[in-house]
């Protein structure tokens, strides 16, 4: 029995190291990259399909300002800048947070069981499992992206300003995480099939367009209820010289920590409360 | 004969409505969507009076019909034809006694029924409670609409069954699925009219089959055509509809030829 005892602890030690998670973190990464390298055709058609998507975005701005030179006061390069800002923070999140079918695969199947008999934290867990590394990519895009209107439009940079740039685009898509981890959360109470989240990832978009256009309701949700707008006007803007919006240009990181800090804990909250499907 | 499929659509639908409850909240989500879009759309259109022949107010109701009516073609038979051939599931709906890929389309049915009378039909009356949007009050235009969207759910079937079916011989076609979708969200009018695009834009669509799915109907119902080009834009559908036969039938005898189950 103290033997037995003994080993749990032992184990609970070694869990707990941070050099742990991330050694784990780069197994599940080496094995994710094996697998995916198998289906080499498939994964080339879907970074094509990324860049797709993103194309398919930046063909709505050229197509809008084909039929109009300003949006609400804002030019097309700052409405590209926004976008290609957008993307980075974007990428970041789906590369690591891609639980959009969290209910179906995890709640509804039963698999969270086997999640829970894992030595690492069930968040941890279920997001190294679905990881998808080549979302990565869409930081490329971005950055191109707004290197092209920024070139348009004559920006400088200041040398700090690359660190500033860091800093937004995790707080962005800790934002992004936060907001998804609570809707996965949701779950553990309702086992009810859900479509809010290609829902939400719609409502997602409305943040790489200047806030000012919408009415209070809607730009108030953006700010702070579903905080997308943080993930791209709010913080480009401060790139793009508005002053008016400095304060929730420097939000954004506090916004990120707030809201996945506040995910995990519901998470947990919820884990205490899983019971299993029973299949 | 031909009564289990309606059977299949029954029982999809009774699917879907066991789990009606998020629905409520999906409703209220697509609201603030379409009112996002009725806000960019507001800001764009600015001092304009109209953009290619749509005024603001068609265009917001371009927007929420489009949405509205995409409830009711969507589907995702291609990911589940693409998960029972990965997982050799295939095998075995291949010897029930039913044609597996037009049973695939009437559990689709079922879903977009499902959808229309739970989520459409009630969040458009609530989007019209908010926003000013331009319904016709006319029977013609709302039976050309009806004929319309049922052509659009065909035609994005049949896509989605290609796409699915080529799974068959990609093995994983997950990024062709997503590429696909992608692909049909811009060219099909949803995001944008394709009357927006540049005219070379426009000439290349008009040989592809992806305005059929949501640009025509939308356009029905915001009496963006009229006349003539009501019947020409149903003629189109038609014509696509009897096209997408040939290469389905054609994948589907191939595939069943060379079906390789990976272990199962």
């Amino acid at each position: 029995m103290l033997r037995n005892a003994d080993m749990n602890m032992d184990v609970n030690k070694r869990e707990n190291r941070p050099g742990f998670y991330v050694s784990i973190f780069f197994q599940y990464a080496g094995q994710y990259l094996k697998t995916r390298l198998t289906y080499r055709v498939d994964m080339l058609v879907e970074i094509m399909s990324d860049l797709l998507f993103q194309a398919v975005n930046l063909i709505f701005i050229l197509v809008v300002f084909g039929h109009t030179t300003l949006l609400a006061g804002w030019t097309r390069e700052e409405i590209i800048f926004i976008y290609g800002f957008f993307l980075v923070p974007f990428s970041l999140f789906s590369a690591f947070f891609s639980i959009w079918d969290f209910n179906d695969r995890y709640i509804v199947k039963g698999e969270f069981d086997r999640i829970l008999t894992r030595p690492v934290h069930s968040m941890f867990q279920i997001i190294i499992e679905r990881m998808e590394l080549e979302s990565l990519f869409g930081v490329v895009t971005g950055v191109v992206v707004m290197g092209y209107a920024a070139m348009h439009m004559d920006l400088s940079l200041a040398w700090y300003d690359p660190f500033i740039f860091i800093l937004m685009a995790v707080g962005g898509a800790c934002i992004y995480g936060g907001i998804i981890i609570m809707i996965a959360s949701i779950s553990f109470w309702s086992d009810a099939k859900s479509d809010i989240m290609p829902m939400i990832y719609n409502i997602s978009n409305y943040g790489r367009y200047p806030v000012d256009i919408y009415n209070g309701v809607i730009r108030f949700i953006l700010t702070w209820i579903l905080p997308f707008a943080f993930v791209g006007v709010y913080p480009a803007a401060y790139f793009l010289g508005r002053e008016e919006w400095v304060v929730y240009s420097f939000l954004t990181p506090f916004m990120g920590f707030l809201f996945l800090g506040v995910a995990f804990l519901i998470w947990n909250k919820g884990v205490k409360r899983y019971r299993g499907a029973g299949n | 004969m031909g009564s289990h499929y309606l059977e299949m659509i029954r029982i999809r639908f009774l699917m879907m409505l066991a789990y009606r409850t998020n629905y409520y909240s999906g409703i209220l989500i697509y609201s603030i969507n379409i009112g996002a879009y009725f806000f960019l759309w507001t800001a764009i259109y600015g001092d304009q009076g109209s953009i290619q022949g749509l005024s603001v107010l068609q265009m917001t109701t371009y927007v929420a019909v489009a949405w509205m009516a995409r409830a009711f073609y969507f589907n995702n038979i291609d990911r589940e034809i693409a998960m029972e051939i990965k997982e050799g599931k295939v095998a075995i709906e291949m010897i029930r006694p039913y044609n597996y890929l037009f049973m695939k389309v009437t559990q689709g049915l079922g879903e977009g029924i499902f959808r229309l009378v739970f989520f459409s039909v009630p969040g458009m009356l609530i989007i019209l409670l908010i926003f000013p949007l331009q319904i016709s009050t006319e029977i013609s235009v709302w039976s050309l609409f009806a004929v319309s969207i049922v052509f659009s759910f065909i035609i994005n079937t049949q896509l989605n069954l290609l796409t699915g079916t080529l799974a068959f011989f990609l093995f994983n076609n997950e990024g062709l699925i997503r590429a696909k979708r992608v692909v049909i969200d811009l060219f099909s009018g949803l995001i944008l009219p394709i009357s927006f695009y540049p005219i070379w834009a426009q000439s290349v669509m008009d040989f592809l089959p992806f305005q059929a799915i949501s640009y025509i109907p939308s356009m029905i119902f915001t009496e963006g055509f009229t006349g003539s080009a009501v019947w020409e834009a149903l003629v189109f559908q038609m014509v696509w509809i009897v096209i997408l036969i040939v290469p389905i039938q054609c994948l589907w005898w191939v595939a069943k030829r060379k079906l390789v189950v990976q272990g199962g």
